[in-house]
């Protein structure tokens, strides 16, 4: 194996940030590669300052390297600049850790987070050097991997890409590393068969496609293919404290500090959160463990900032200690005379924050606090089973700005099903009442008022719903501008529709958007996740060469007798528990959180045999989903507790 | 307390810029346990003053910095004869501390100290003949006219007292080019460097070999005493003026 590093580096001295391209990162390798092991690249299709922080490719990359028979590296996007030098040169895709070409590994895998990376994963397999479509591709050449919440419908990839996993990851790459290495003298179809056989894991090839209507129906054709492929999920995050050793860029990232995992999964039954509904159930990390994982990670990383990552991170049980342990002792002083430890949390609800934990975060740095409403009314957070009150949001809000705080974040979509433009001006009411709020407590109080348009998105009940068309979307956000013009504490800022638009195209579409994806890529498209590089035209043009039509794809509400293109595969959740649950919307019904009252069957848990593993069945401050329902009386909690920290300390 | 580092930067990090550097030294002072000292206000940060920058691409084995730490001027000599071995630890591979000296209250600052660097240019090209002789009619030209662009305006300088000594080193493969470069009133660049009458040069990589503070036309490294670099032995207080060092412990820092 050659490394490439003498021919890129003569490139770096021409390119922009060259550091991101150099490798290693305390943490990283050494990757060792080895007759007989199965080499993976795991590559984030972004740059590396967007790519490196992914938690799920770094816990992959440990858990790999930890293996006997396996070998991982790591690879991201090349910014433009690079890659067209590179494609003078003919240098193909190679990994940061060693600098090999990718065709040195055995298999390519991306994370795929966002749907508007789609073409830069078009992009790298192509600078890998295989090609693009799957079909094409023979013998010995890269397996094309993907994993990630876009897995849940890779549909629009499923041309492309050889095979994909569902749900969580640490298991099944262990169990594709020995399939490969036992297939791998057998041919392509050999593998691939083996693969499809795996739980979790979706081979495209091995599944015909037809379209009848408005229906899209994947049947497999391959024996191996089960009907539905099912998700894998972890019982325990206990089990897997990773990652251990996370990497620490020389050069600066986003999200630029130590990440610990608290929880895994989220059960709050937010209709449109795709993250949600996909995870379940809530998997906590035991507190000692997250105690621990910081105080190590601060230690080796020398970082003086850490995240308690998870999609909520205020219902962890006991967040409150937790993050004043995290913090350091009283007096401020975080140990060696540093300054108290900064603690993030990017996932807050307003109903589980506190005025208790307000005041441990403010002793050491004020980060940005984000809290997020998502709906402008009670009525349409009841749609959206965001169930937080209007109190809930007064006593979050005050809390942060008398801890000091000057500036939240609010957090909103538009979009929304049912949204009415009465729902759409609450949005600028609550932001004025939370600087109304603020200014009790400290001078100059303003609000950031941050709004997303609405991608509905498969697995979710949400799934049936036809989008805003950019039209709509551009005229609600206009009615909030003109209604904030004159008021200056309040910033407003908001995401492209025509980008959102893409994503809606790209969620909840089949394998014929494919041929779209790859017409993007072929006319330049990359980047498109950076609003510099994206181009909405493309897509438009693209879209009419190929004969498909944004009312059908994004616009059109679907109907519960079409198969969707996603029928195939399953995140555990029932298909009617789904459909009931999008006509609760309809009917403005909220749903409790099943962590803390009885469960309502949506078959995540019963379906595989697994349940919610927390330390306390008791729900935070704000309660179940404000509901009003009565905790104090709760039916049988179908959780499995985790030892409390005072039991753990007794033996 | 104030400790000076002499530092290196070669190899794939050459590529990190300024301020990633900046970064990574950050995280090392807290990796290393140093008792390094706090700045004050809302985003306390680990109290580093950086010299001149180094351009991202370029290597140097001349790199230095001062850290605060919160120590008695008697643990200070303990911390400093540490910090080579404890910090090259802790920072990522092409990195290395190389010396460490207390500073005398009160010394000036690297960016004011510091008046020139000595450059290394690696010359691509086979033959270093053309190379001699551009060297050689820089060092004989009466002036140096240099363009450059600041805030959007033109402005060209004669540049000629800030090119001090520069010569070809023969080496093996192709040969390099030493140049020693002023700072004051405004530094010459090594790519400014490079443009002065339009030499006939393909170079490689550049690393800065030194940096010089010179008073009453004596050069000095900025880990000299004479840059108020302390010896071990030395007594914190006594030395507030450099004169009280005793000039058999001068040499052990330089």
């Amino acid at each position: 194996m050659r490394s490439l590093w003498s021919d890129l580096e003569p490139l770096l001295d021409q390119v922009q940030r060259p550091a991101r391209y150099i490798g290693g990162e305390e943490g990283a390798g050494p990757a060792a590669h080895g007759p007989g092991k199965v080499a993976w690249l795991l590559c984030y299709p972004d740059s590396y300052e967007v790519g490196l922080p992914n938690q799920g490719l770094q816990i992959l990359y440990e858990i790999l390297n930890e293996r006997s028979d396996a070998v991982a590296e790591r690879a991201y996007a090349p910014w433009g600049d690079l890659e067209a030098l590179m494609r003078r040169q003919d240098l193909p895709l190679f990994s940061v850790d060693n600098h090999l070409a990718a065709g040195e590994f055995d298999i390519l895998a991306f994370n795929l987070s966002s749907e508007l990376v789609y073409t830069n994963v078009l992009n790298l397999i192509d600078l890998a050097g295989v090609a693009v479509r799957a079909v094409d591709r023979s013998g010995g050449d890269l397996l094309v991997g993907a994993g990630g919440h876009c897995a849940f419908n890779p549909e629009p990839l499923a041309d492309f890409v050889d095979f994909f996993v569902l749900g969580d990851g640490e298991e099944a790459v262990g169990e594709i590393t020995e399939a490969t290495a036992a297939h791998r003298g057998g041919g392509r179809r050999e593998i691939l068969g083996a693969l499809a056989g795996l739980e979790g894991v979706y081979v495209p090839a091995a599944y015909a496609v037809s379209h009848s209507g408005f229906s899209t129906v994947v049947t497999p054709r391959w024996v191996e293919a089960p009907d539905i492929v099912e998700k894998r999920t972890i019982p325990s995050l206990g089990d897997w404290p990773y990652p251990k050793r996370q990497l620490v860029p020389l050069t600066e990232v986003v999200h630029d500090r130590l990440n610990v995992e608290v929880f895994r999964g989220c059960t709050r039954g937010c209709r449109f959160c795709q993250a949600g509904m996909i995870t379940r159930p809530v998997r906590e990390r035991p507190a000692e463990q997250v105690r621990t994982m910081v105080s190590e990670g601060l230690r080796r990383t020398g970082y003086d900032e850490v995240a308690l990552t998870s999609l909520s991170t205020a219902d962890f049980s006991g967040i409150e200690e937790l993050v004043a342990d995290v913090v350091g002792p009283e007096d401020g002083d975080g140990g060696a005379g540093c300054p108290a430890v900064t603690v993030s949390l990017p996932s807050l609800r307003v109903d589980a924050f506190t005025v208790g934990i307000a005041a441990e975060l403010q002793r050491g740095r004020r980060t940005g606090l984000t809290f997020a409403p998502e709906a402008g009314s009670w009525r349409l957070r009841q749609v959206i089973n965001k169930l937080i009150s209007a109190e809930d949001l007064d006593a979050a809000v005050e809390s942060a700005y008398s801890q000091g705080w000057r500036r939240v974040k609010l957090y909103f979509l538009v979009g929304l099903p049912t949204e009415t433009d009465e729902d759409v001006l609450g949005i600028a009411a609550l932001a004025r009442r939370c600087v109304e709020l603020g200014r009790r407590h400290v001078r100059g109080a303003s609000v950031t008022v941050s709004v997303g348009g609405f991608v509905p998105k498969p697995q979710t009940p949400f799934q049936w719903f036809g989008q805003n068309t950019v039209e709509e979307l551009r005229r609600k956000i206009a009615l909030l501008a003109d209604d904030l013009r004159a008021d200056r504490s309040v910033k407003l800022k908001w995401h492209d529709p025509e980008a959102t638009l893409v994503e809606g195209l790209a969620s909840r579409g089949d394998r014929r958007l494919g041929a779209v994806i790859e017409d993007v890529w072929r006319s330049g498209g990359t980047f498109q996740e950076w609003s510099e590089h994206f181009d909405y035209q493309l897509w438009l043009d693209a879209m009419d060469r190929h004969g498909l039509s944004v009312e059908d794809c994004a616009y059109r509400h679907r109907s519960d007798s079409e198969a969707l293109p996603w029928d195939h595969l399953s995140a555990g959740l029932h298909k009617d528990f789904l459909w009931q649950d999008w006509q609760d919307a309809l009917a403005s019904s909220g749903l409790e959180d099943c962590r803390w009252t009885p469960c309502y069957d949506c078959g995540a848990c019963t379906g595989y045999g697994i349940e919610h593993v927390v330390a306390s069945a008791t729900p935070p401050a704000g309660g179940s989903q404000g509901t009003g329902q009565d905790l104090l009386q709760p039916g049988p909690v179908p959780v499995r507790l985790l030892a409390t920290r005072q039991l753990a300390g007794v033996s | 307390m104030r400790v000076r580092l002499r530092w290196s930067k070669q190899g794939k990090i050459r590529f990190c810029g300024h301020r990633d550097a900046a970064r990574i030294w950050e995280r090392a002072v807290r990796r290393a346990g140093l008792p390094v000292a706090y700045s004050q206000g809302f985003s306390p940060r680990p109290r580093i003053s950086f010299g001149l920058a180094l351009a991202t691409g370029q290597e140097s084995v001349a790199e230095y910095l001062d850290v605060d730490l919160r120590a008695s001027a008697e643990e200070l000599y303990d911390w400093a004869a540490g910090m080579p071995e404890r910090l090259s630890a802790v920072l990522p591979d092409g990195m290395a501390v190389s010396d460490a000296c207390p500073l005398r209250p009160g010394a000036v600052s690297l960016q004011e100290a510091v008046t020139s660097c000595t450059w290394e240019f690696a010359l691509t090209g086979t033959d270093t003949t053309p190379a001699a002789a551009w060297a050689e009619q820089v060092r004989s030209a009466d002036s140096l006219p240099l363009q450059r662009e600041r805030k959007g305006r033109t402005t060209t300088s004669d540049v000629r007292t800030a090119v001090g000594d520069l010569h070809i080193l023969d080496v093996s493969v192709g040969g390099v080019l030493v140049a020693e470069l002023g700072t004051k009133p405004r530094a010459v660049r090594p790519a400014e460097f490079l443009r002065l009458i339009a030499p006939p040069l393909a170079v490689g990589r550049v690393r800065r070999l030194h940096q010089w503070i010179t008073r009453d036309g004596e050069r000095y490294e900025p880990l000299a005493p004479e840059a108020g670099a302390l010896a071990p032995g030395g007594d914190m207080l006594a030395a507030a003026s450099i004169d009280a060092v005793p000039a058999a412990q001068q040499e052990v820092c330089a």
